[in-house]
């Protein structure tokens, strides 16, 4: 009985070597990265940009949710109004991705989908001070992944050129003095 | 009347014969640490060190230049001398070891008519290294590293010795040389397969790599007997690992599978080709294996391993005796 087992058990040592042994010609997992890149997926959180909105003016209302719920502090803005029609936006912004742990929660907390994560990873720096991104390195252009959201459309701020009730979807408004039972 | 008389000369072909052996083997063991990688990734899917010079090999020197850089740290708690002097024991054990193998037709270091026994004490004196590295570091781990270590080599040791003894009982002679010439039409392994399988794990056991690692064990010992070590030191100990892999290989190489004997290739190249073969084979058995837990690996040794070697050598001299 002993023996059998010894026997079964050196079998299975043997059957072993040889299934790792087959591994030789089977396809290696790893990706040889700089000259194949990795698939990364839309929303991979990578690189954090600062979005505007379809026409052309910052998302951001630089409400500070992001730097609040930013687990590592890495984020500071300092609020601003335009003068011309009161629209908020930040003054400056500021990133320091040598603290982000790029964990998305200021994507997440951001009310005007101004701040997102973008499928780029590569942002090595030989100087620890270049990892400070400010404003002008945030900006993009675009809308990022949501094109048509406008927050100052559809929120009920007013700001000069649309009074309240004139936002989307948004009825005028009812004063409560008027309003009897 | 010149210095350079015969046998002067004789003396300056062996020292320069010795040298390029000892090179030889220190810069395999060397490679084979690159090697190992790259093997070990091949057989886990991956690609393992690719990117230093050509296929990697910059590899090694890069660790190199790492390891020599490093501070050579001796904890305070240690014993100095000790702690200082087994990583070269070590080394040096299993690099004589070699000299008395046949690299090819009189490539050798030394001839002497007991390599087998020399090898054997050589091997014997190695588990000092391991035992007093472990016992000078003055830490539990190292010293658990150490004893089983010791215990590890005095029960494997036991059947290696008797495992040989089949192959010396058929060539008749301990000597390396005679035992590759006798084995001219027949390799050893065939009548002495139980015997190659015996010795084979016995040589796992003596370099103690995976699967019998059991003196290091990262996860019972963090790293055993070496655990105190740093910077060179390690480095000896685990040079003198890889010295042990090639050593054992060239040696299974020898015992069982005709040395430097083959057809078309010159022989140094048969033994460069056997001795690889076995070289990738302990990596894959690093590769494949489970470590085996410490009393069911000395139950091995003690109650399976033993009485078969016991078996073969009596089976082997029988039929020695009875053909004549």
């Amino acid at each position: 009985m002993r023996v059998w087992l010894i026997l079964e058990g050196v079998w299975s040592n043997v059957v072993t070597l040889w299934l790792i042994f087959a591994h030789l010609w089977r396809h290696k997992d790893t990706i040889s990265y700089p000259e194949t890149m990795p698939y990364l997926p839309p929303r991979y959180r990578g690189r954090i940009i600062l979005t505007r909105d379809p026409d052309g003016d910052e998302r951001c209302v630089a409400c500070n949710l992001c730097a609040v719920v930013c687990p590592v502090s890495c984020i500071s803005l300092q609020k601003a109004e335009r003068p011309e029609d009161g629209r908020w936006y930040p003054e400056w912004f500021r990133i320091n991705f040598s603290r982000c742990i790029f964990c998305g929660f200021c994507e997440e907390a951001c009310p005007t989908n101004a701040i997102q994560l973008t499928p780029d990873f590569e942002m090595s720096e030989y100087d620890r001070q270049n990892m400070v991104y400010e404003k002008e390195h945030l900006l993009i252009s675009g809308t990022g992944k949501y094109h048509d959201y406008n927050f100052y459309r559809v929120a009920g701020k007013s700001i000069a050129g649309k009074p309240k009730g004139a936002g989307e979807n948004e009825a005028a408004p009812i004063s409560v003095k008027t309003l009897m039972p | 009347m010149s210095i350079f008389t015969p046998e002067v000369i004789a003396i300056i072909i062996g020292v320069v014969k010795a040298i390029v052996i000892l090179l030889g083997v220190v810069i395999v063991s060397a490679l084979m640490i690159w090697w190992e990688r790259r093997l070990l990734g091949f057989w886990q899917d991956r690609w393992g060190p690719n990117r230093v010079w050509f296929l990697g090999i910059g590899q090694v020197v890069a660790d190199m230049v790492k390891i020599f850089m490093k501070e050579d740290w001796i904890p305070r708690f240690v014993d100095k001398p000790v702690f200082i002097v087994a990583p070269a024991v070590s080394m040096t054990t299993m690099l004589m070891a070699f000299a008395v193998i046949p690299v090819a037709p009189g490539w050798r270091v030394i001839n002497i008519n007991v390599g087998a026994l020399y090898f054997l004490a050589m091997v014997s004196l190695s588990v000092y290294a391991v035992m007093l590295g472990g016992w000078s570091s003055n830490s539990k781990y190292a010293l658990l590293g150490g004893v089983r270590a010791a215990a590890q080599m005095m029960s494997y040791e036991v059947f290696m010795g008797l495992a040989m003894m089949g192959v010396v009982v058929e060539a008749g002679s301990f000597s390396f040389d005679k035992i590759v010439a006798a084995q001219h039409g027949l390799w050893y392994v065939v009548p002495q397969f139980l015997g190659f399988l015996l010795f084979l794990t016995a040589g796992v056991a003596a370099t103690h790599r995976a699967p019998f690692d059991i003196p290091e064990a990262e996860q019972e010992l963090t790293a055993g007997y070496h655990t105190e070590y740093s910077g060179m030191k390690f480095g000896m100990f685990f040079v003198a690992e890889y010295v042990a892999i090639t050593l054992v290989s060239a040696l299974i190489a020898t015992l069982f599978f005709g040395g430097w004997q083959g057809p078309w290739l010159p022989p140094a190249a048969w033994f460069v080709i056997k001795t690889g073969f076995f070289m990738c084979f302990f990596i894959l058995l690093r590769a494949a294996l489970p470590r085996p837990r410490y009393d069911h690996f000395m139950e091995g040794g003690w109650k399976v391993m033993l009485p078969l070697a016991l078996a073969n050598v009596l089976v082997t001299g029988a039929v020695v005796l009875a053909v004549g």
